[in-house]
């Protein structure tokens, strides 16, 4: 793991930010030269602490009224396979993440829909009928946000 | 409203954002100008919000994710503003989100190691205010993150 510094943090602070900045733009900022501050964002990159962008988009305006977070507990733990159940649930496409987690819930899944009975469809039909799946509760998203994180 | 190119543009910007102009205006079956023209468009009409680099924190040595789905005790007002204000000020808590149903709020934490979350968790989470319960949910591991829509 490499060590970072206060120009490290500075620069994933703001590409974290807005991804869309150049080096020249980003080194003027801080007081650094294009070269050197274009060597820190690859060394960066090769240590795999950025990896990729990810392109945030107002979804209400495409059209997607909705997004819906469901906990799902699985019913026959043990005799249901957790590859059939991940592999059925990756396969919805109105089913953005899932995550495996440790709790009173199994799977976390962010879903987005166009409206709440595209939303109830999409629950009956896909989701209700996944392999083994127990429990369901929904959480409506209201609002969110991302944090820079310890990055100070 | 959305154009046939500013569909093209915005479907190959989903499934790779950090393509360059050139590579994007060929993906899309138009010119690199075309395609700065139409992306300062959409992000002047709202419809791009930005573009954000992801941070492996598991690559900084934060190992441990937690998701912490809070309750607030309602009954006091302005608890979810105070809730949030404070909540913005803990380094560790990477998203802040708010529900409408059994939950009203969820943050996520991150820490370096149990010890070090049991740290976050005594001192800068128990400590938020309004707090009426709290449910722990450990992330084990990503199946799936595509946040693409069908545009």
């Amino acid at each position: 793991m490499i060590t970072l510094d206060g120009f490290d943090r500075r620069l994933l602070a703001a590409l974290e930010e807005d991804a869309t900045q150049s080096a020249g733009q980003l080194g003027r900022r801080f007081g650094h030269s294009q070269p050197a501050t274009w060597r820190r964002i690859k060394r960066l990159q090769d240590a795999g602490i950025l990896s990729g962008q990810r392109l945030s988009l107002n979804l209400e305006a495409l059209g997607f009224g909705v997004t819906v977070f469901l906990g799902v507990k699985l019913a026959t733990k043990g005799r249901v396979s957790l590859e059939d159940f991940e592999r059925a649930v990756s396969a919805i496409p109105e089913v953005q993440t899932v995550q495996h987690v440790l709790g009173m819930y199994d799977y976390r899944l962010r879903v987005v829909a166009r409206d709440l009975s595209d939303f109830e469809r999409i629950l009956r039909r896909r989701i209700m009928t996944l392999p083994g799946v127990g429990d369901v509760e929904a959480n409506v998203l209201l609002s969110e946000e991302r944090r820079p994180g310890p990055l100070g | 409203m959305l154009s046939d190119t500013d569909r093209r543009i915005l479907r190959q910007l989903q499934a790779v954002p950090d393509l360059s102009m050139t590579e994007l205006a060929q993906r899309a079956g138009t010119t690199p100008a075309t395609c700065l023209r139409r992306l300062a468009k959409l992000r002047d009409n709202g419809i791009v919000l930005g573009q954000h680099a992801q941070i492996n924190w598991a690559a900084l040595g934060f190992t441990v994710e937690v998701s912490l789905r809070i309750t607030l005790d309602k009954t006091h007002r302005n608890a979810f503003d105070q809730f949030l204000e404070e909540a913005r000020k803990v380094p560790e808590v990477i998203e802040i989100q708010t529900f409408l149903g059994r939950v009203d709020v969820r943050l996520s934490v991150l820490a370096r190691d149990m010890t070090h979350y049991q740290t976050v968790y005594r001192k800068r989470i128990l400590t938020l205010p309004h707090i009426n319960d709290i449910e722990a949910l450990m992330h084990l591991s990503t199946v799936k993150t595509d946040p693409a829509l069908p545009i």
